[in-house]
Parts: C-alpha cells; structure tokens; sequence
C-alpha cells in the first residue's frame, strides 16, 4: 500500500525546508582536504581535553570507547554548498568528555592529527549540540571523512567538524582557526550564509 | 568514495595574478624547512574548499592559504622559505 511506503521512507531527503540558503542536496560524500590524508592508528590514538589553567584530561581509544555512545541522526552542510541530509553517525557527546571538566572558558579550539585547528564557542559543543564520532553510516570512520574519528557539530558549516580530531583546548577568548584566520566567518551558521569573514 | 584532489602549483597562477603583477609559478622558492628548492609550480595545492592551501613538496609545510572571499582576498604566505622572483634584464 502507498501508505505503508510512504511512512516507511518518511521525510527522506529532498525536503527543501532542510536545505539552508544557497546549498544543493548532495547524495555522495564529498572529500575535502588541507593536506595528506594523516594515518592514525588506534593504537597511537588519544583524545585530550585541555583547560585554560593547562589541565588536560586524556582517552585512549579503548576508554573512549568505553564513553556512554550515542547515535545522532543529522543533516550537514558543507561551505561548497553541499547539504547532506540524514546522515548517521555514531560517537561521543561533547557533553560526556566535558563532565568532569571545571572550566570558566567560554570557546574552545579543536586540534587535529595533521595540524588542522578550528575554534568554536563552548556554548556550541555542549547541551547535546555536538559529538566526537567514530562510525558512518555503520561503518568505521575513513581516513579521508576524518577516522578514526571526527568532531561532529552539524548546526555550523562542516569545516567546524574537525576531521582527525585529537583534542580540544579551552580558552577564555576566541582564537581563529586554520580557515577563521584566512577569511572563513567565525562561527559558520549555515541558515545566515555565514561562510566568510564579514558576511 | 570520492577522493580528495591534490593539484600542482600550477593552479595557483589565476588566483595568484589578481593580487601579483608577477607570475610567482616561476618563481623559485627555498624551503626554510627541509631545503627542498623548486619553483611553485611544483607546490601540492589543496583546492576542494572556497580556500586553497599549498604546501611544499618536499616536507608538506604549509606555504600558503589564499581565500577569494565576496569582500576581498586574504592571502598568508606562511613563511616557511623565500621565493626569488626572476626580474627581466637591465637594459
Ligand atoms: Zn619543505
């Protein structure tokens, strides 16, 4: 029965109410680099937060792990005007590796494997808003999307997903990142089109 | 999957020409990281984003980021070496 059909599939894709101002509904998953693709195996892989007084609480890959996962389903947007809607993650809630954390910071700047950095205010990665993932679509994370894991914030342009994530450092004030200092917006709100400095 | 794209220095000539009245892909550059001399033509040009990124071939230093954003283009030549640019002869 069409009806049976059309509730199983749902709202899957093409809703134009998802897609933010000048972005196109992507099906592949593009591939965007400042580098060479940095192998990292889980073995050598660690996940530290750093506060502003320089403490730092570090995860293993086992006890990472080990964290309460969580399955955000979500749409992203990526500056080159894809959208990618309904995609399936697996990882950790900012909010979980933030628990045992006392800090007065109001932003934080998320260091990758490979050098990469982009900074986000704190208020950004907690209240369920944001997660450090290690499995897409079901799959382990590939080296190209950013695995063994990733920094996932689907409300802010994609370059604020830190691929190769290894850490985030907490600071009292806003430090740009790889591409906030080179003309990118600094906060990145894809329903505002705030893709460069300015907009 | 689709494979990210790493392009040579040669790319970088058009972006380059609207704030340069020289073209720098001929230029020789020296690498104040691994030494490694070439011309930047020969650079490793990362260009999927609205940015481009070039690093040096022989160590993957970062040598530039160049953004062409709707207000202006920001550009950082990194320094991690020196660019001699080749001047026509005195007459
Ligand atoms: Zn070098």
């Amino acid at each position: 029965m069409n009806l049976i059909t059309r509730g199983f599939h749902g709202r899957r894709g093409g809703d134009p109410a998802r897609i933010p101002p000048g972005q196109y509904e992507a099906h592949d998953f593009p591939v965007l680099s400042v580098g060479p693709t940095p192998r990292v195996d889980t073995d050598d892989w660690a996940f530290t937060v750093t506060t502003e007084t320089g403490t730092a609480h570090s995860w293993t890959w086992d006890e990472f792990l080990g964290l309460a996962q969580e399955r955000p389903h979500v749409d992203i947007h990526c500056v080159t005007r894809w959208s990618k809607l309904d995609t399936d993650w697996v990882g950790v809630s900012v909010d979980t590796l933030l628990a045992d954390v006392e800090s007065t910071a109001d932003y934080a700047v998320a260091h990758s494997y490979g050098g990469y950095t982009t900074n986000l205010p704190l208020e950004d990665l907690t209240d369920g808003q944001a997660w450090i993932v290690h499995t897409f679509d079901g799959e382990p994370l590939a080296a190209e999307h950013g695995g063994p894991a990733r920094l996932l914030v689907p409300h802010l342009y994609f370059w604020k997903s830190a691929k190769w994530v290894k850490g985030l450092t907490l600071t009292p004030g806003d430090e740009p990142g790889f591409w906030e200092q080179a003309g990118y917006h600094d906060y990145g709100d894809p329903w505002r089109e705030q893709r460069y400095r300015g907009d | 999957m689709t494979r990210p794209t790493r392009l040579d220095g040669n790319v970088l000539a058009g972006p380059l020409s609207e704030v340069f009245s020289v073209d720098l892909t001929a230029a020789a550059r020296l690498c104040s990281v691994c030494g490694d001399e070439g011309v930047c033509a020969q650079l490793l040009v990362y260009a999927d984003g609205p940015g481009l990124v070039a690093r040096c071939p022989g160590c993957a230093v970062l040598v530039l980021r160049l953004v062409r954003t709707p207000h202006g283009v920001v550009l950082d030549l990194g320094g991690t070496g020196c660019v001699t640019i080749p001047l026509g002869e005195e007459p």
